[in-house]
């Protein structure tokens, strides 16, 4: 009797990845392209003209922050998809009928997405090299910090999967909440900067921890203590475990 | 009797099954399979047959009843029964993108198993799918995809395999490969279910016979059984000159005339050979009344009029 097969797990995280190198022109290319975009923008045409935020230059201030923004938003979707296309094709059905539990499952995709938003990562670090010298105070933190937001966030993504039975709504939740959210979480500015109440409010934000938390990893300084933002991060994940625990429990919208 | 290998490799007891919209789609559902046989699950369409499937394979929250598959409580210990069943669904699902061969060892691995190419090549092989096992699933053929689904589910050596509808859609010459290949999985010792609303797939392959309809199986039986205890024997005699009516030497029961009085007509037996011998009583009886005829056409009753008639029972009992 055995309760967790990992074998099952890597064939599912396998799978996976191939499945994110098969469009790897097009997961490489376009956050390239959206970072070099965002350093042109803000790090060369406004960055001049910013003071040093914390001790650190403008341009390299904000690169924590465009990690997270193209993290959040490439893990999410990339899991919503995971698993919402299977039940919209049907192909679901081989992993249901599997002697396959939550844990396997879980292995395998929120693995997969831990090492595509490690890839996601280094491509968009390399990209901010080309346009501004840098270096990560922590850089093991920096890793496990990114892949414990990613594995969060794929999470999160797999119930927004579940959740959605169309694909406005498995598009919905990330146009109005997560990138909003991410705009206004502190990518480009240091929430000290904003007058009151903005700053009070702009707390209210979790994304505004996940950035903190990150550029600490990179700068040893941010706006809310690291403790806090590991702390949020850990709980996020944690719910969101506790809930696809439940859904794999009671089937919801995966078994009729 | 109480050796294990005659132990039903399947057990469906009061299965029931109701859709979150209310509809009843399994009804008290008793069902028990035999290790090696090759049961066909035949009922029109809407039945409850893929719904039955799913309930034994996971796809399906069962409302109530227990389904036992290898001994093993399938709501406990879904584990080492599903790693020994095998599933080829009626919809052509799989990812379309993917190259046969691996989607066929990804099928192995998500089942646990070490990945073993020999073996991988073996299926395909017997599929003739392996020139193919590089090409993406979507260039192939209807009936090629259904081999590549039907060879995802033997990745894992499953001991008990579902087919659901493997000949839908498909046509003839294809139905008559499918047949041929399910004949030879058998021969392999695999227990295969498979469902079908092709009666004549039911005649040609299965040991067994269940009939299913809104969800309540009405009858199970061998398929030799089925014809024997419902059969019946139809025979036309066609008389050289008309009857003004039906002799007393000659008349017998299921014996009547039609209508131009030049036909005279048996319906009877129960598929056991009696209905024969009677038409051969028949035949002797006209002769000997001096009663002349010039043909005689005689059929025996095939699983479809059983089936058919059946149904129109049902039918019946439930209107009135
Ligand atoms: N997911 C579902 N939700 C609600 N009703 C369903 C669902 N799946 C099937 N049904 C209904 O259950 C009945 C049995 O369906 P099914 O098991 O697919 O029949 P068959 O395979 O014999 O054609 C049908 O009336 C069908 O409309
Ligand atoms: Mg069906």
């Amino acid at each position: 009797m055995t309760f967790f097969n990992a074998r099952s797990a890597w064939s599912i995280y396998k799978r996976e990845l191939v499945r994110f190198l098969r469009t790897a022109f097009q997961s490489v290319l376009s956050p390239v392209l959206t970072t070099s975009l965002y350093f042109i923008v803000f790090g060369a045409a406004i960055g001049g003209r910013m003071p040093d935020l914390g001790g650190v230059n403008y341009a390299a201030f904000i690169i924590p922050g465009l990690l997270m923004l193209t993290l959040l938003g490439e893990t999410t979707s990339n899991s919503s998809f995971g698993i919402y296309m299977p039940r919209f094709t049907g192909t679901i059905y081989e992993l249901l009928s599997a002697p396959v539990g939550v844990a396997e499952t879980l292995v395998g995709f929120v693995g997969a997405a831990m090492t595509k938003s490690l890839i996601l990562a280094s491509i968009i670090l390399a990209t901010a090299m080309l346009f501004v010298d840098y270096t990560i105070a922590h850089p093991i933190l920096a890793i496990l910090y990114i892949m414990l937001v990613a594995a969060s966030f794929s999470l999160f993504g797999f119930i927004l999967g579940i959740w959605a039975d169309n694909f406005e709504k498995l598009g919905i939740i990330p146009m109005l909440i997560l990138t909003p959210l991410t705009f206004l979480g502190g990518t480009f500015y240091s929430i000290e900067m904003l007058p009151d109440p903005w700053g009070k409010i702009a707390l209210a934000n979790p994304i505004v921890y996940l950035v903190n938390g990150l550029r600490w990893t990179f700068y040893g300084t941010s706006d809310v203590a690291i403790g806090i933002s590991l702390g949020l991060t850990l709980g996020f994940l944690t719910i969101c475990v506790a809930i696809i625990a439940y859904i794999f429990k009671t089937g919801w919208r995966l078994r009729d | 009797m109480n050796s294990p290998s005659m132990q039903p490799i399947l057990e469906i007891s009061g299965l029931t099954k109701r859709y979150a919209g209310g509809l009843l789609a399994l009804d008290n559902v008793d069902l028990s399979i035999n290790r090696g046989e090759l049961f066909a699950l035949l009922g029109p369409n809407g039945a409850g047959k893929t719904t039955l499937i799913g309930a034994v394979c996971g796809l399906v929250r069962p409302t109530s009843g227990t389904i036992r598959a290898f001994s093993h409580d399938l709501a406990t210990d879904w584990r080492s029964a599903r790693s020994r069943i095998g599933l080829v669904p009626q919809e052509l699902a799989t990812d379309m993108f993917e190259p046969v061969e691996r989607a066929v060892s990804y099928s192995r691995g998500l089942f646990g198993l070490a990945p073993d190419k020999a073996r991988i090549e073996e299926i395909l092989r017997s599929l003739s799918l392996w020139d193919k096992r590089n090409d993406r699933i979507m260039t192939l053929s209807g009936g090629m995809k259904r081999r590549v689904l039907i060879a995802k589910a033997l990745a894992h050596e499953p001991d008990l395999l579902f087919l659901d509808e493997p000949t839908a859609g498909v046509d003839v010459e294809l139905r008559r490969d499918m047949w041929k290949l399910i004949g030879a999985m058998r021969e392999r010792g695999v227990t295969i279910i498979l469902t079908t609303h092709y009666i004549e797939e039911a005649e040609e392959m299965a040991d067994r016979v269940g009939i299913i309809r809104k969800g309540k199986i009405l009858m199970v039986d061998d398929k030799a059984a089925m014809v024997s205890r419902l059969g019946t024997t139809e025979a036309h005699i066609t008389l050289a000159e008309p009857l003004a009516e039906i002799p007393a030497q000659i008349a017998m029961p299921g014996v009547h005339l039609d209508e131009e009085r030049r036909v005279l007509s048996y319906r009877g037996g129960d598929g056991s050979g009696k209905g024969k011998a009677e038409v051969a009583e028949l035949t002797k009886a006209l002769i000997r009344a001096g009663i002349d005829y010039t043909g005689i056409d005689i059929s025996e009753s095939s699983l479809e009029d059983i089936f058919v008639d059946l149904l129109e029972q049902r039918e019946a009992e439930s209107v009135a």
